[in-house]
């Protein structure tokens, strides 16, 4: 170890991983994925890990992805929900890992839900 | 890429209640079910709740499961980390909300603590240099070695108002400039891991929990102090710690963190462990390092002290694990940070080893000056089973006790001096109404007489004669007379010894003396233990009305005491039993046999 930028550039490196142990508070968004074996049947796994993978990837801070069992549609699986706090629930349905990528970058990250892939869309 | 870490406590208790099996189980678990690149599993130090052990967090939920057994794993895998399920009648109850899971901050047993020394236990993986920087781990060192001279870490140091955590509470700032201070060709920096005292587990949790961080420290001080080489000295019966440290060490020099040229400054530190056999008496600083010379671990005369001649007679600092644990986040946050926390005199924070008659066995860390009532009524959950909290120890065999009637009392260095006790390392042994205050006094007697090193002979003489006088008490063959006697003593065997072994060695007699004399009184005139401990003292009796006749307690009594008698009670159909006193050897077992509540002592 030779100077500190050494040592910042293994921190900010190794703190990416991490991130997914932070004591998440109340002011958290958080993305839950429908895991139950309807979900899993459905291929929720895929759509699971590209949205932890794109969340550490863009080094998205107070985001936390976890699971959750049955949503009671399960013909819409793999469903994914999005709880901002102060905002409305959104459920999207029928998601792949492409769509996952495509609701992070434009959901979380500009703010503008994905509309097409909601419930409401696909029960039109 | 992990979407979820599994961290489960790796620390000595919940290792000794099978957390490795559980990490190996939840390893192959995973794997079965092909999740192994989807979650991590991580071996942390101890998390605090020794009680609830083994412990298992789950994140990012932040779920705690407590008292998790190995057949608990697949469920955990299967509901928790497949489906998203968790697992309701694991968690830790104190966490459980209507659809989530309340933080550990917010319960109870965590909520008023502050923690500093234990900042990383159970939180980062030990073994693993990265997780450790990643939690500004090596900051304070880089800090140090690029932008400070020696003096102005060690005016920190002292500004801070950091004091020794071994016992002792010498302010650490002072202890370093007077080492700072001698010239020498070579100065050493020597961190006391020998913790001896029964019941304090502090040290061991820091070193198994955060060992990076005791170097990082240890590299401070050597930089202020001008010394290049350090030894940890620890007890060889603490496994887990050790091989830890050698992890850590091995990882350090790796990364260029020890060794030469340390951040392009020029300063070179070496760190050498070495083992102690557990003599208690090595936890005295100068027999510790009469013991890594080599030798006999036996204490010298002070002075010189180690600050002049210490370790192979040169200049040395010694410190304990935990005011290490404190100094890489003073030189971080700054000395007003740390001097804002505590009170007056004892600034910064306390690591206390809760054990004994209390709810939730464990480590706390409070900020100096909470109330014991505040440890063991909030944090410690009380006293379990309905009884009566009767006085803690604090500082073990070098300490006293503190009474319910002290319970209000800010605990601080100077406080706890004031009324007879001592900080010592930080054990607090809680007691209730079923201890027999003579018996503790005792207790503690026969682990010093045990562990002097008998150099000196008003400890290795003065010890032995202070138990004698305590067994003649607790068989009812003391008299009024001895009581005085048995404070004489202790007062010599205080100003006499050569070191803090003898010096503080009949603490446990006279705090007891002092807060329960009226105890010491029955046991020599009444001849009664009060607390029904001392067996001397004590008479098992047949309340020949309620006994059935069943025959338990005799069939249970190993010393064959139990006879038939001809009574037959009103009501009852067969005769009642009786104990023939002489032959009783105490043990008890006839009344945790009878489910009459027949048989009761006196």
């Amino acid at each position: 170890m030779k100077s500190l930028e050494e040592l910042m550039a293994i921190k900010e490196k190794t703190m990416k991983k991490m991130t997914v142990r932070e004591d998440t508070g109340d002011d958290v968004t958080r993305i839950v994925v429908g895991m139950a074996t309807c979900g899993i049947a459905a291929g929720a796994r895929p759509v699971l890990n590209a949205l932890v993978e794109e969340v550490q990837r863009r080094n998205l801070k107070g985001v936390t992805v976890s699971q959750t069992g049955c949503i009671g549609m399960c013909q819409y699986e793999p469903i994914v929900e999005v709880m901002e706090p102060g905002k409305e629930k959104v459920t999207y349905v029928k998601m792949t890992a492409d769509k996952a990528v495509k609701v992070i970058n434009e959901h979380i990250v500009n703010g503008k839900p994905v509309a097409e892939y909601t419930v409401g869309a696909m029960t039109k | 890429m992990y979407r979820s870490h599994v961290l489960v406590c790796g620390g000595t208790g919940c290792t000794s209640s099978n957390s490795a099996a559980i990490i190996e189980t939840m390893e192959s678990e995973l794997k079965a079910r092909g999740l192994e690149d989807e979650v991590k599993v991580i071996r942390t130090g101890c998390f605090g709740l020794c009680a609830l052990g083994p412990i298992m967090v789950v994140y990012p939920e932040g779920a705690f499961y407590s008292q998790v057994k190995v057949e608990d794993v697949p469920e955990i895998v299967e509901e928790h980390l497949l489906k998203g399920r968790m697992v309701k009648r694991l968690l830790y109850d104190e966490t459980i909300n209507k659809d989530n899971v309340k933080s550990l901050k917010e319960t109870e047993f965590y909520k008023k603590q502050h923690r500093v020394a234990l900042r990383n236990c159970g939180v980062i993986d030990p073994e693993n240099i990265d997780e450790y920087i990643a939690y500004d781990g090596y900051q304070a060192l880089a800090k140090c070695l690029t932008e400070l001279k020696p003096e102005d870490v060690v005016k920190i140091v002292s500004d801070s108002g950091l004091r020794g955590r071994g016992g002792g509470g010498f302010p650490t700032g002072r202890k370093w400039s007077f080492t700072a201070a001698n010239k020498a060709d070579q100065k050493y920096v020597v961190c006391n891991a020998d913790e001896g005292d029964p019941g304090a587990f502090m040290d061991r949790s820091v070193l198994e929990g955060d060992p990076h961080c005791i170097i990082e420290a240890m590299a401070i001080c050597g930089y202020a102090t001008g010394a290049t080489e350090g030894y940890i000295y620890v007890r060889a019966e603490y496994p887990i710690a050790v091989h830890r440290l050698e992890i850590a060490i091995k990882q350090a020099k790796e990364y260029g963190l020890l060794g030469k040229n340390i951040f392009d400054s020029g300063f070179d530190f070496d760190l050498h462990v070495r083992l102690g056999a557990g003599a208690f008496v090595c936890g005295e600083e100068t027999a510790l390092m009469t013991s890594i010379e080599g030798n006999r671990g036996e204490p010298r005369p002070r002075p010189p002290y180690p600050a002049v001649k210490g370790l192979f007679q040169k200049p040395t600092t010694e410190n304990n694990v935990e005011t290490f644990a404190n100094i890489p986040q003073i030189i971080l946050k700054g000395a007003d940070w740390f001097a804002s926390m505590g009170t007056e005199k004892s600034k910064g924070t306390k690591v206390f080893a809760l054990g004994g008659k209390i709810k939730n066995t464990g480590l706390v860390e409070i900020p100096m000056g909470t109330t014991l009532r505040e440890i063991i009524e909030e944090i410690g959950g009380g006293v379990p089973n309905g009884k009566k909290f009767k006085a803690a120890q604090t500082g073990g065999p070098s300490g006293g006790c503190i009474p319910a009637s002290l319970m209000d009392t800010p605990i601080d260095y100077d406080n706890l001096t004031a009324i007879g006790c001592m900080m010592g390392s930080g054990g607090l042994i809680v007691m209730d109404e079923d201890n027999c205050m003579v018996d503790i006094a005792k207790f503690f007697l026969n682990f010093t007489v045990d562990e002097s090193c008998g150099k000196c002979t008003p400890c290795r003489v003065g010890t032995k004669r202070l138990l004698e006088m305590l067994d003649k008490i607790t068989s009812g063959k003391g008299t009024l007379e001895d009581l005085d006697k048995l404070e004489e003593l202790c007062y010599y065997i205080k100003q006499n010894s050569l070191c803090g072994l003898g010096q503080t060695a009949p603490n446990p007699v006279l705090a007891t003396l002092k807060f329960f004399r009226e105890e010491y009184v029955s046991h020599v005139v009444d001849k009664k233990c009060p607390a029904g401990v001392c067996k001397d003292l004590l008479t098992f009796v047949i309340d020949k009305d309620k006994c059935i006749g069943c025959g338990m307690c005799a069939r249970n009594c190993p010393a064959d005491t139990i006879i038939k008698t001809d009574y037959v009670a009103e009501g009852h159909k067969l005769p009642s039993y009786e104990i023939i006193p002489d032959k009783c050897v105490k043990c008890g077992a006839c009344m945790s046999n009878c489910k009459f509540k027949a048989i009761s002592k006196v």
